[in-house]
């Protein structure tokens, strides 16, 4: 068992009865339907045993028999607060085993539409962070935001969150006219909130205490782990798969990749995972200004879809970075029109089993604030 | 002015008169309860760019009524396991530790329920009340978040009670009195006769000003926990906690609770008011003060506490539990003890 670093008590040596309790699966902060099994000593965590699969969907085994396009909506119900996000790696890597070119515009769309998902989804999480740390106020600003970006995907795709947009060669339909403008408006107001939100819950003194130098993440156990996203770039490790592995078109975009850099504690603790999101949101900004400058007004975004989605005999695994981490999807094709396996690599599951390693020692409050730092949907964890 | 209470002078010193004076406070409390009720939920939203209740009533003024209604339909339920007598004994006695905290608050030179000349240790003795009701709910509930829920906000009350205690002994001191009546006369004049700006005196007092401002902040910040309320609402903090003490509890019993929790925020918001502002006199010295313009000068003195306390709740994260033992102990009371030193110097010097 750890120590806790800033308190000068070796908590260890004061030998008493541990208790067991159970959090969740219908604990208010567990984020969906998590259990886990927390060993206490006193209020200080000595143990955590996550237990998962109460959301289990079969979503591999389905997937094996439906069609091709048939996969899309069981993408979508994945990460449920990003599934623009989840479908963009399946028909990509749809589209790469069949060798589709998508025509720009469509990439276009689907960039500007993944990051403003990504958006969405890191407002949500910094809201259900501010609201474990008790901060009631900064959860209303963010999902009154997030609001206006779901507005925008309804008028595009008729679904506020399961969208079933992206489709393997092209998209649903094209998006209405006064799209440009109206994404620009969202950008300015997500810009106006971010600097709120800075003052209101990012740098408030109690806010700081609560968060930094809580659920400290090495580099190297975060690679150990296999985590990635804000989880692993707010240990300090510069890993974006935009910038890494460019996909799509994120080669012709400028921007950065935030990393933590233990501003106010160490670096890898929540308050620098949370960071991470906050400085990604303004470069998802800036790769939507870029792309909406660039994005061709002309073109038919369903002209590459093909008629009978039959990919030839092989195999490819293919992975995006999707808000919560590295989303790849592994597709086997026997050359019939149903895949004959889908393996989904699902960022979620795999940041959550750090969890244990990084709670351990903290008090049973800093539980969960760790567990909200690392952003987990349960959609994605059980599939 | 002279202190007395009006329903002696009317009816006569009799038990009538008694228990109209204890039944005067009560409908205060229940009428004060819905207000406050209804100034949560619209400040939260005002706060939150929401509308609130918007349904019951205009402007959803009625909403408080709607859901103590709505709470006395619930179902009474016990747990299989929990100690049946503990459990429902201890919303009333928390409820019985706030309300009898009223008994002795001057509302206006002319209306004190009870004068006794010990009011203001009388009220921190009854407010420790308010920490066996948390314990025994959260022992008696046999659940172990309302255990862990009880077990803080035992040590957490307590904990906040020493420099709680000494901040208004040190209005003790500069008023010579334990009496609530004595304290409030003694701040009689214009307001930078209260204590907030050091009590009455010649101009010399200016250098004790910073040390009585300090002291109410430190008075603001035990009273927010020892009521439980946010930053430091971690007995019943939801995001890990569930609902701390309360957990279990539903329906009336759960109401007794909140209801507790609103009179003791009125309580902590009238000591700081009878201890710095001046209690029931006017800010402007003569103008606008008497015996009925007492009542209207307190309550909106403490309504306005009221509404800091709501304010801050809005606006602020929850503090950890070791962080709140660190600021209650190395903090507030060093602060406490210093300004206490100097204000009973200064009393005696001058």
């Amino acid at each position: 068992m750890t120590t806790r670093k800033f308190i000068d008590i070796d908590f260890s040596r004061i030998e008493s009865d541990r208790m067991r309790l159970n959090v969740g699966p219908q604990h208010p902060s567990t984020h969906g339907v998590l259990r886990l099994e927390v060993e206490l000593d006193g209020e200080v965590v000595t143990d955590v045993i996550p237990h998962i699969g109460y959301l289990h969907r079969c979503f591999e085994k389905i997937a094996e028999n439906v069609t091709y396009p048939q996969v899309i909506p069981y993408v979508d119900r994945m990460d449920y607060v990003s599934s623009m996000n989840n479908e963009l790696p399946y028909v990509m890597a749809v589209e790469k085993l069949m060798g589709i070119k998508v025509p720009d515009k469509v990439e276009y769309i689907r960039v500007i539409m993944s990051e403003l998902n990504r958006i969405a989804n890191h407002q949500i999480a910094i809201a259900t962070f501010g609201l474990d740390a008790g901060a009631f106020t900064p959860f209303l600003y963010l999902f009154r935001d997030r609001e206006y970006i779901l507005w925008i995907f309804e008028k595009a795709s008729g679904a506020r969150l399961l969208f079933n947009y992206f489709w393997i060669g092209g998209l649903a339909n094209d998006v209405y006219p006064t799209f440009k403008e109206d994404v620009l408006n969202i950008v300015k107001q997500v810009r106006k909130t971010n600097q709120e939100i800075e003052r209101l819950l990012i740098y408030n003194k109690i806010f700081i205490d609560r968060t930094a130098n809580v659920g400290i993440l090495p580099a190297d156990v975060a690679i150990n782990y296999a985590c990635s996203g804000p989880v692993l770039r707010g240990s300090g490790v510069q890993f974006d798969l935009r910038k890494n592995e460019p996909y799509s078109i994120y080669d012709r975009f400028d921007f950065e990749i935030p990393v933590g850099k233990g501003e106010v504690g160490t670096v890898g603790d929540s308050w620098d995972r949370n960071i991470v999101r906050m400085r990604e949101i303004e470069q998802s900004c800036r790769i939507i200004e870029q792309a909406v400058e660039q994005m061709p007004n002309e073109g038919d975004v369903q002209q590459a879809i093909p008629k009978k989605v039959r990919p030839p005999k092989g195999e490819i695994y293919f992975r995006c970075e999707n808000p919560k981490g590295e989303l790849g999807f592994y597709i086997i094709s026997d050359g019939k029109d149903k895949p004959y396996r889908v393996k989904a690599r699902a960022p979620s599951f795999v940041n959550l089993s750090v969890l244990p390693e990084i709670s351990r020692g903290y008090l049973f409050a800093d539980l969960i604030v760790i567990l909200g730092s690392i952003d987990i949907v349960l959609g994605e964890v059980d599939r | 002015m002279e202190t007395f209470n009006f329903l002696d002078k009317i009816i006569g010193e009799s038990i009538l008169s008694a228990v109209l004076s204890a039944l005067l406070p009560l409908i205060f409390l229940i009428v004060y309860a819905l207000i406050a009720i209804l100034g949560e939920l619209k400040i939260s939203a005002w706060i939150q760019e929401r509308l609130g209740p918007m349904r019951t009533g205009p402007y959803g003024i009625l909403q408080p009524i709607a859901e103590v209604v709505k709470l006395l339909q619930k179902e009474d339920i016990v747990p299989t396991n929990a100690n049946r007598l503990l459990f429902n004994l201890a919303p009333f006695v928390m409820f019985t530790g706030a309300f009898a905290g009223f008994a002795v608050i001057p509302f206006s030179p002319a209306f004190a329920p009870a004068h006794i000349n010990l009011g203001l240790y009388y009220i921190f003795a009854v407010g420790a009340f308010a920490v066996i009701g948390i314990v025994m709910g959260g022992w008696a509930s046999n659940n172990k978040y309302s255990l862990l829920g009880a077990m803080r906000s035992a040590s957490q009350m307590i904990s906040y009670e020493i420099p709680g205690a000494l901040v208004v002994l040190t209005a003790a001191v500069l008023a010579n009195s334990l009496d609530l009546q004595e304290i409030s006369l003694a701040q009689s004049g214009p307001f930078w006769n209260w204590f907030l700006f050091g009590g009455p005196g010649p101009w010399t007092k200016i250098w004790v000003i910073p040390f009585t401002l300090l002291l109410s902040l430190i008075f603001m910040i035990t009273s927010l926990a020892e009521t439980n309320r946010t930053p430091f609402d971690i007995p019943e903090g939801e995001s890990e906690l569930v609902g701390g003490y309360h957990t279990e509890y539903s329906g009336m019993k759960f109401a007794m609770f909140f209801f507790a929790e609103y009179a003791n925020m009125f309580i902590v918001a009238s000591v700081l008011t009878i201890v710095f502002l001046g209690g029931w006199n006017s800010p402007f010295g003569e103008f606008m003060s008497g015996y009925f313009w007492g009542v209207f000068w307190f309550t909106s003195k403490a309504m306005f506490i009221v509404f800091l306390q709501i304010w801050l709740r809005w606006t602020l994260p929850r503090v950890r539990v070791d962080q709140l033992m660190f600021l209650g102990w190395k903090v507030l009371l060093p602060f406490a003890l210093v300004c206490f030193i100097v204000l009973s110097l200064y009393r005696i010097l001058y």
